[in-house]
């Protein structure tokens, strides 16, 4: 205690004062907080939303089939050479193979369903088997391939919701195979066709609403081309809401159209796809897809409704039929979906990998590694250690900071005009890909390791030089390794950068579909390949709906790389830093 | 040969008589030191003798370090700095072409204000100079230089059997003691030590005193001080600097009991600094 302690005038203003500022100190740490919450929050969003969607390209569904491999298909020469060997039919041995799970099935449009369960590429790979081993000939194979990706979809329950509904009411089949029709003495089918009309219904509402919008429209309209027009389209609206309830209203029979939920039954080990319901739900008339046992009375059956209209997904019912009716007989099994990561891109959904893009991506890093790295630490080197201060070297610093802001576009307009057009090199390769992902790096590396260059304290190299260091050794044996971690982080970012990089590969012709990765070694280098991005993006332009998934499980890939890429620079940050 | 004593120069600097017997090893002739466009330094002449402790004193800014790293050529360094005039070490000159600034810094050691070891091991400190001048070929002559000018240096006792830990993790006093201990190692034949003990506590400056009374007996050394008493207990010779110009320069007991300049005089009795 002293008597120079503050008045209590003095202690009262400092005390007013004090809780506002503690009040703005709490204020900045909540906005610090929730902006922190916020970003985390997006980051959470945006992570699930592509990992539930990326989730379904992780497994893939394989059909296992026992198949026969008879000479006469597999080596028409009759010689076991390998020319004639290649020269055999495959596919149609795969087709067998399908055909004898469906003795049945003889219609040329349901053959075709059949055969679309699977691509004909896959014949190549029995080819092989066969090529690599002959003594297979004359023997029945177990022989693996990956279903077709709608199958795949539909399997794994992403086309559509199904509904299957154990019956037991007496059914009479009219027929195992053809045009059947199937009657039953209770209304079985009412509820179906009450849920038809149903959608229906809705349907002319809808359209009905258009009619008074189109109508109201024409009532406003200021000029008389656009009140013809309006009215045109009001009349067109009504005549169709008109013939809808024409339809719900006509006691005929329902003719199930590709725009409705399809119906399906299962009986005797068959099935049965409903074509037109009578009304009072008693009669159904259909086609016999799988055969059943017999026909006649059925006092156990399987009502099998497919809710997606067909018109709505790219399966059509036969196909569920069949892929659902092999699934059944445990020939389809649900796997990791291996070939995400040993194939290369496909137009095949179910046979498209990232393989050929991860080492298009690798082989471009590499390049574009060996030349940033040593060229931009050793510019910067030389800038902040060894270069005199004068106008030009200002000048190269102003214009190195400028490159950093140039859009990475350019740099790929650039490295066309000189890269490919002057000196003539390979187009699409990752050789030009790295070269341009390196112009357009090197300014990061530059930047970065000046700033670790600069950061290393002024003492160190007057200590180095008081001894009689020359400069070379006060800065390579001194200050660059206190600067590594620093240069070392920047060249890694800079390197992540160009990982994640498109629009310069656009212009150089890395944007292609290239169906065979490029080899793994110093060839590879020249050969035409592709980068993890620009595999995105071709995915995600990709017609199939399968290549959505694809898409967002090739950015999952990616972004494992880029936090493979952060953690190398966080270790090698604590191998390299050391306590000053 | 022109006699510092008679350069023309604005504000001409007292020399007191030196009856040191020691042979000169350090002269500077017109030593002027530009920075950009500011002289930081003017005409300074001095003679610095072999065997002793010459401290430089006066107020912080006057160009005490700047004239000090002209002496080891340190200020080419600095991209701005030009230095004019002659710096003759055993009437040798520095500042000419055929004198390699590597050579010199061997010759001419120096220790700096806050302690700078390496952040290696102790050992690696210490070796770092004989091994970029090649001064040791066996690992047992590197053993040995080590040795003894970590002795010289007084740091011997503290850190034996311990040369393999970080020179970092040392105190400021050991850090600064090995730093000299560095400086030693190449065998120096002038020592230049810029407030040396700015950042130390009195303990430790104490023992950096003893060290550098030890030291004068086989080295020139050059000491910038911003304390008057640690000029008085440890220099021989004083010279004093003041806006870039050297003031006076002669015996430090003749310095501080007799000043000629006024400057001087209130600068050692405490009226400006
Ligand atoms: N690197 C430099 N660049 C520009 N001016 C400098 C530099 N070093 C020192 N100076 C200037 O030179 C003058 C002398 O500085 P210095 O020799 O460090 O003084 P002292 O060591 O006596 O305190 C001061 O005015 C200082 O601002
Ligand atoms: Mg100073």
């Amino acid at each position: 205690m002293t008597d120079r302690a503050p008045s209590s005038d003095i202690r009262k203003a400092i005390e007013t004062r004090l809780a506002r500022r503690h009040r703005a100190e709490r204020r900045f740490q909540f906005y610090g907080m929730a902006a922190i919450a916020l970003a985390v929050l997006f980051l959470v969003v945006l992570l699930s939303s592509i990992i539930v969607q990326a989730l379904p390209a992780f497994t893939q569904h394989t059909l296992t089939l026992p198949v026969r491999v008879e000479a006469e298909l597999a080596d028409p020469q009759d010689d076991r050479s390998e020319e004639s060997l290649r020269a055999g039919s495959y596919s149609r041995m795969l087709q067998v193979a399908l055909q004898d799970q469906f003795p049945s099935v003889t219609g040329r449009s349901e053959l075709r369903a059949l055969f679309g369960l699977y691509s004909s590429v896959n014949s190549a790979k029995l080819l092989n088997q066969v090529v690599e081993n002959p003594d297979i000939i004359g023997e029945t194979i177990e022989f693996s391939m990956p279903i077709s990706d709608d199958a795949d979809l539909y399997l794994k329950g992403l086309t559509t919701d199904e509904r299957f509904v154990d019956r037991n009411e007496p059914l009479t089949l009219s027929g195992a195979e053809g045009e059947v029709t199937l009657t039953a003495s209770d209304p079985v089918f009412s509820a179906f066709i009450e849920e038809v009309n149903d959608t229906l219904r809705a349907r002319i509402q809808t359209v009905s609403d258009r009619a008074a919008t189109a109508q109201a429209r024409a009532d406003r309209a200021e000029t008389e081309d656009a009140r013809q027009a309006a009215a045109a389209g009001a009349e067109r609206a009504r005549r169709e809401a008109d013939q809808l309830e024409e339809r719900l209203q006509a006691r005929e029979a329902l003719s199930l159209s590709p725009e409705m939920a399809s119906l399906l039954v299962r009986l005797g080990g068959g099935v049965v796809q409903i074509t037109q319901l009578e009304p009072g739900g008693r009669v159904a008339r259909g086609e016999v897809v799988i055969a059943p046992e017999r026909d006649g009375v059925y006092q156990d059956w399987t009502e099998w409704r497919i809710e997606t209209p067909a018109a709505g997904r790219r399966i059509g019912d036969v196909q569920i039929v069949f892929a659902r009716a092999l699934d059944d007989r445990g020939l389809v099994e649900n796997g990791l979906n291996l070939i995400l990561f040993t194939n290369a891109d496909s137009r095949e959904p179910e046979l498209a990998g990232v393989r050929g893009a991860l080492i298009g991506s690798v082989l471009t890093m590499i390049i574009t590694m060996l030349m940033a790295v040593p060229i931009g630490v050793g510019t910067a080197i030389y800038l902040e250690e060894f270069a005199p201060r004068n106008r030009l070297s200002e000048i190269i610093e102003v214009n190195i900071n400028n490159l950093a802001a140039v859009p990475s576009i350019v740099f790929g307009l650039l490295g066309l005009a000189v890269f490919i057009n002057t000196f003539g090199m390979p187009r699409s390769a990752p050789l030009v890909g790295g070269f341009v992902l390196a112009l357009m790096t090197l300014p990061t590396v530059i930047i970065s390791s000046r700033a670790a260059l600069k950061a290393v304290p002024p003492s160190i190299r007057e200590a180095a030089l008081g001894v009689g260091a020359s400069r070379m050794q006060a800065v390579f044996g001194h200050v660059l390794p206190m600067a590594m971690p620093g240069i070392l982080t920047g060249s890694i970012i800079g390197l992540a950068q160009a990982l994640g990089e498109t629009a310069p590969l656009l212009m150089i012709g890395m944007v292609a579909f290239i169906a065979d990765p490029p080899t793994m070694g110093v060839a590879g280098f020249t050969e035409p390949a592709t980068v993890m991005p620009v595999q995105i993006f071709l995915w995600s332009s990709g017609a199939e709906r399968a290549f959505e998934a694809k898409t967002a499980a090739a950015i999952l890939i990616l972004l494992a790389l880029m936090v493979l890429f952060n953690a190398a620079a966080i270790y090698l940050r604590s191998r390299f830093e050391r306590r000053w | 040969m022109t006699d510092p004593q008679n350069t023309a120069a604005p504000a001409a600097t007292v020399y007191h008589d030196q009856p040191s017997a020691n042979p000169i090893k350090v002269e500077t002739r017109s030593v002027s030191v530009r920075y950009g466009d500011t002289q930081a330094l003017h005409d300074v002449s001095i003679r610095i003798p072999d065997r002793g402790v010459t401290a430089f004193i006066g107020p912080s800014g006057c160009g005490k370090s700047t004239f000090l790293r002209c002496i080891n050529r340190m200020n080419d360094t600095i991209d701005s700095a030009r230095v004019s005039g002659s710096v003759l070490i055993d009437g040798e000159e520095v500042n000419s072409r055929a004198v390699d600034p590597v050579v010199l810094r061997a010759r001419v050691g120096m220790v700096f204000q806050k302690p700078n070891p390496f952040p290696k091991s102790i050992y690696d400190n210490v070796a770092y100079g004989p091994r970029i001048h090649g001064l040791a070929t066996k690992r047992e002559d590197l053993d040995a230089i080590v040795e003894a000018s970590l002795r010289k240096a007084g740091l011997w006792a503290e850190v034996e059997g311990r040369l393999g830990m970080p020179g970092t993790a040392l105190s400021g006093g050991q850090q600064q003691r090995l730093v000299i201990a560095r400086a030693i190692a190449v065998n120096p034949e002038v020592i230049l030590m810029d407030e040396p003990c700015s950042a130390l506590d009195p303990i430790a400056t104490a023992r950096i005193e003893e060290l550098i009374d030890e030291l004068r007996e086989n080295y020139c050394l050059i000491i910038v001080t911003h304390s008057m008493a640690q000029a008085a207990r440890v220099s021989q010779m004083t010279a004093f600097f003041h806006l870039g110009h050297l003031v006076e320069y002669g015996p430090t007991e003749d310095m501080f009991t007799n000043p000629h300049d006024a400057r001087t005089q209130d600068y050692i009795t405490g009226r400006f600094g």
